[in-house]
């Protein structure tokens, strides 16, 4: 009984003007968490947190550095989640999600090698340098450009969702490249010092606004996604009838 | 599921696989590729031949770090624990290094087994502790490992 009134709303989602509605409801609750969570994490980690042994207050770049890396990535296995379904059972709000994340992922990637490459300047010596892990992450950028390209070239955005997000699929296989580049060959950035199934080489005083910081990113990740979603979902729908009551409703 | 969704969602994972596949044999054909650096045993190993352009990673071994007071130029060891090689430089190094801090140094061997680099990384490690935790650990004579992964 439970399982068929979850199934029945998991296909209501599928119903534009539903999709719409709760993108509306949910989204200032992310945005807001996002804002909350960041202003405790930035506020640990630039006045709290003590200085590193070694690198002194330059390793505090890590509290946006790390959690972005986090995010890009972890944004990228949502994207092929919503893929997946998008390709399997050709739900037209799910194919608007898939999309909708990729220009939000791109903005976390860049980030993340711009902080990293800010930091690399002053302690290893150099902007950037092609080891595996640096050179993995850039092309993890420009898959994602390649996603939002494919997509914006076609006329029929349905049919361009449709190939954008196979390369979704095709791209998926970078993660884990990304993810283990450190172990598997000698590169220039560090080893990973967060292991969920392990000991960390973080010290405990240092943690809380690492994780503040890394849920503020997926506040926001999940707030910029609505959003775009609902406004891609509006773009397209906008001479439609539903649209009109929705406006109407609004103004 | 219907059956046409059942046929898409078979398809969804031999692309995945395909790719992964596909992907894990070219990684492991381009293994060697992938090195950022070598350490000084697989250049006493190899016999790397001189004049080839390498990077060399390892730690600079604590006390070789003789520099010239009249010049910027620098010459030190590079150490993985079982061999060593010595390097010179002339230039700027970056701030993190300093004896036993893991480096990279970009450049080549001369025909005696010295290493003139043309340029000069730090590579620092994953562990990151306050300074008086440091301190405490030095104190009870456990200093953490400088790791090379």
């Amino acid at each position: 009984m439970i399982f068929h009134r979850l199934k029945v709303g998991f296909h209501r989602l599928g119903s534009p003007p539903t999709f719409h509605k709760l993108c509306r409801i949910l989204s200032p609750w992310l945005w807001a968490g996002f804002v909350a969570c960041t202003a405790i994490g930035l506020y640990q980690a630039l006045y709290v947190v003590p200085p590193d042994y070694q690198q002194g207050d330059s390793f505090r770049i890590l509290y946006i550095h790390v959690p972005a890396a986090w995010q890009a990535m972890a944004g990228y296995v949502i994207m092929a989640i919503l893929a997946a379904i998008a390709l399997v059972w050709r739900i037209r709000t799910v194919e608007i999600m898939t999309m909708a994340a990729a220009p939000v992922g791109a903005a976390f990637t860049a980030l993340c090698l711009a902080t990293g490459s800010l930091w690399g300047k002053p302690m290893w010596g150099t902007w950037w340098a092609w080891d595996a892990r640096l050179t993995s992450m850039l092309v993890l950028l420009f898959i994602y450009l390649g996603i939002m390209g494919l997509y914006a070239a076609f006329e029929d955005r349905r049919k361009g969702a449709r190939v954008a997000c196979i390369l979704v699929l095709v791209g998926l296989v970078n993660i884990p490249l990304i993810h283990f580049s450190v172990e598997w060959w000698t590169t220039l950035h560090q080893g990973s010092t967060i292991n969920l199934f392990g000991e960390s080489k973080m010290h405990p005083s240092m943690l809380p606004p690492l994780i503040w910081m890394a849920i503020a990113v997926k506040l926001m990740f999940g707030g910029a996604l609505l959003d775009r979603s609902r406004n891609d979902l509006v773009d397209q729908d906008r001479r439609k009838r539903w649209i009109r009551d929705v406006i109407g409703e609004e103004a | 599921m219907t059956p046409t969704r059942r046929k898409r969602l078979a398809l969804v994972a031999v692309i995945v696989l395909g790719v992964g596949a596909a992907t894990a044999v070219a990684i492991t054909a381009l293994n060697d590729n992938m090195l950022y650096f070598v350490s000084p045993s697989d250049v006493y190993a190899d016999a790397a031949p001189p004049d080839r352009r390498i990077r060399l990673g390892g730690l600079v071994a604590a006390g070789s770090v003789k520099r010239d007071p009249d010049s910027l130029a620098v010459a030190f060891m590079v150490t993985d624990g079982r061999h060593e090689v010595p390097v010179s430089f002339e230039g700027i190094l970056p701030d993190l290094f300093r004896e036993g801090q893991g480096v990279i140094a970009h450049g080549h061997l001369d025909g005696t087994g010295r290493f003139h680099a043309d340029e000069v990384l730090a590579r620092h490690d994953e562990t990151y502790m306050p300074p008086e935790v440091m301190r405490s650990l030095e104190a009870a004579g456990h200093p953490p490992e400088a790791s090379e992964s």
